[in-house]
């Protein structure tokens, strides 16, 4: 009998260093899976915001360049401006992506930059310590909101991938979790037409991916699942929000 | 080849051209804009990019990720532009990539003006960003100058693979000069198969290449740091330019003044050889690596009993003047800035006062 599951090409021996329960490995191998699959890995430069993917180089095993925070977008935009032949992807929180890095996201969207932002979402800042992030749901609990988002106060989370879809530029906008198998068998869909969608040079594309913090939310990796299924899911609506056709 | 007429900041933009870069990014600010309106129509009929991006934060990165895939790149910008850019400088120097940044000065701090200043010294030869980097600075006196200047910083940017910054003042972009550009200059990128992210099917080997600027291990960051030193010495040793002028002189008085207000000195050294007094002048063309040696000589010249940083600041080169003297003989200032320029007049009464 052959194998019937191996280790994407992709993806590097490393050990990572995500928490236990932590969704980042799973997106990971998506990503690394459609790289194999439509054969681009050669070509392919990711780039690692700043978060708890920053260290995301050692575990692809295509180039990679490291942004500072935020801008992983405009970093792309110069790589694919003057490569328009390499693959480019940034991998971005949202803290990193949302709040000091939304200026950067809308205008590569709007210019349709040719490149794919996976934008891992799970409402709160990983990296530093469970802060507050544009995405932390109202009441949601961090270290700087102890005693949950005041909305009256900081606003209602910024529902990002509804904000770029909104722009008239022909895009690829999607909306995606990985919290359950069909939702996994979805959101590879999703980043895989990403992907091709870049290698046909037809538009800029943003996989939104609703995402579990265990460590910084003080739940279980069960818990945590449940959590987002009945807080985030309700507000961030999964599916299709704009395709370029 | 024939000279031409042409604006600093044209001719800055064509230079670059010349020199074989062919990827522009920038966000226009005044007194440089001229440099991006050139070149989004110039870089199109030779085959460049040029794109204006959402701010000067967002260059500095587009910057940094076309020089991180191994392509020659380059940005102008002015003060308060260069402040914003001044984040991806830091990380591109870290990075160790190639890339070049004119920085055509305007008067500061904040908003200040849109007259010419040299205002940004500190923050061109000490930092701007944060953490212990150094620019290799080129101040040009002239839009020929300005040229050729840029022209050589691209294989300077290559052999150190760091930032190389041109600091020409408003008026250095704003005048008109008749310019040629020495064919000499222009050069092929270099290789950069080892580092840059050209996409692994372009080289032999099947090592991805990281473009990054993280080393959470101490041990690791120190050595990083200290190959960025060992760079910076190297400049010291290699790259010191600076144009002597009446330097054979028995001179009284030594200037230290560089870009437009050095051109200005040169007048009123001209003038008041005719008075019989003698004035020497050192003009520093790198303002880092800074010519300490030739001005430590030139300051213990036995005539010498002054010396005397001009400059269109408050005083920010004559701490490198100070520190190249290293006590021979007092060192003294003048400036002004504001966007007014000395005028050779102003010059020839402060000389006549510092050699009294």
């Amino acid at each position: 009998m052959g194998k019937t599951f191996e280790k994407p090409e992709a993806l590097s021996d490393a050990h990572t260093h995500y928490c236990p329960g932590c969704t980042h490995g799973i997106i990971h191998r998506l990503v690394a899976e459609v790289i194999d699959e439509l054969g681009v890995r050669k070509r392919t430069v990711g780039i690692a915001p700043v978060g708890c993917a920053v260290l995301a180089y050692n575990y692809f095993t295509c180039d990679f360049q490291e942004a500072a925070h935020g801008r992983a977008p405009a970093m792309a935009t110069g790589i694919k401006r003057v490569r328009p032949d390499l693959i480019v992807f940034t991998y971005q929180g949202d803290g990193d992506l949302a709040s000091i890095g939304m200026g950067e996201i809308i205008h590569a969207a709007n210019r349709g930059e040719k490149f794919v932002t996976i934008f891992v979402n799970n409402a709160v800042y990983g990296m530093t310590g469970g802060q507050m992030a544009p995405t932390t749901m109202p009441g949601q609990r961090t270290t700087t909101s102890p005693a949950g988002r005041n909305v009256e106060e900081v606003g209602m989370p910024i529902k990002v991938a509804n904000l770029l879809a909104a722009l008239q530029t022909p895009a690829y906008i999607t909306r995606q979790s990985v919290l359950k198998p069909k939702h996994i068998i979805q959101a590879k869909k999703a980043i895989k037409k990403a992907f091709t969608y870049q290698i046909e040079k037809k538009c800029f594309s943003l996989v939104e991916v609703i995402s579990t913090c265990p460590t910084n939310w003080g739940l279980t990796p069960v818990e945590s699942i449940k959590w987002a299924e009945e807080t985030l899911l309700p507000y961030y609506e999964l599916g299709e929000l704009k395709t370029p056709e | 080849m024939r000279k031409v007429l042409m604006k600093g900041n044209e001719a800055i933009g064509e230079a670059a051209i010349r020199a074989g870069c062919l990827n522009y990014f920038a966000y226009p600010i005044t007194p440089q804009s001229e440099v991006a309106e050139y070149l989004s129509h110039r870089m199109p009929e030779v085959g460049g990019v040029f794109l204006q991006g959402e701010s000067e934060v967002a260059v500095g990165y587009m910057i940094f990720g076309a020089s991180g895939c191994g392509e020659r790149v380059f940005t102008t910008s002015s003060s308060p532009g260069i402040s914003l850019m001044s984040e991806a400088i830091s990380y591109i120097a870290s990075a160790q990539c190639p890339a070049v940044f004119v920085n055509i000065i305007r008067g500061g701090p904040g908003l200040g003006g849109i007259l010419p200043s040299q205002g940004d010294y500190f923050q061109a030869t000490k930092g701007g960003g944060h953490g212990d980097y150094r620019l290799l600075v080129m101040a040009p006196a002239s839009v020929q100058e300005a040229v050729e200047m840029v022209m050589e910083a691209f294989p300077l940017a290559e052999k150190y693979r760091n930032p190389v910054m041109i600091l020409g003042d408003g008026l250095i972009g704003q005048m008109m000069e008749p310019v040629e550009f020495p064919e000499h200059l222009s050069s092929k990128p270099t290789n950069k198969d080892d580092w840059a992210t050209t996409g692994m099917d372009t080289r032999k080997s099947d090592k991805p290449n990281v473009v990054k600027t993280l080393f959470l291990d101490a041990k690791v960051l120190n050595n990083l740091n200290l190959t960025l030193k060992a760079k910076y010495d190297r400049m010291k040793k290699e790259e010191v330019r600076y144009e002597p002028y009446n330097i054979d002189s028995d001179y009284k008085v030594l200037i230290v003044s560089y870009g437009t207000m050095s051109r200005v000195c040169k007048t009123a050294v001209d003038n008041l050889k005719e008075e019989g007094f003698e004035v020497g002048m050192i003009r520093p063309q790198t303002l880092f690596p800074f010519p300490e040696t030739a001005i430590n000589e030139a300051a213990g010249k036995k005539s010498c009993k002054t010396v005397v940083s001009i400059e269109m600041s408050m005083g920010q080169m004559v701490e490198d003047v100070e520190r190249s003297v290293l006590g021979k003989r007092p060192v003294e200032w003048y400036g002004k800035c504001g966007g007014e320029v000395p005028t050779p007049e102003e010059v020839m009464e402060v000389l006549r006062e510092f050699g009294k």
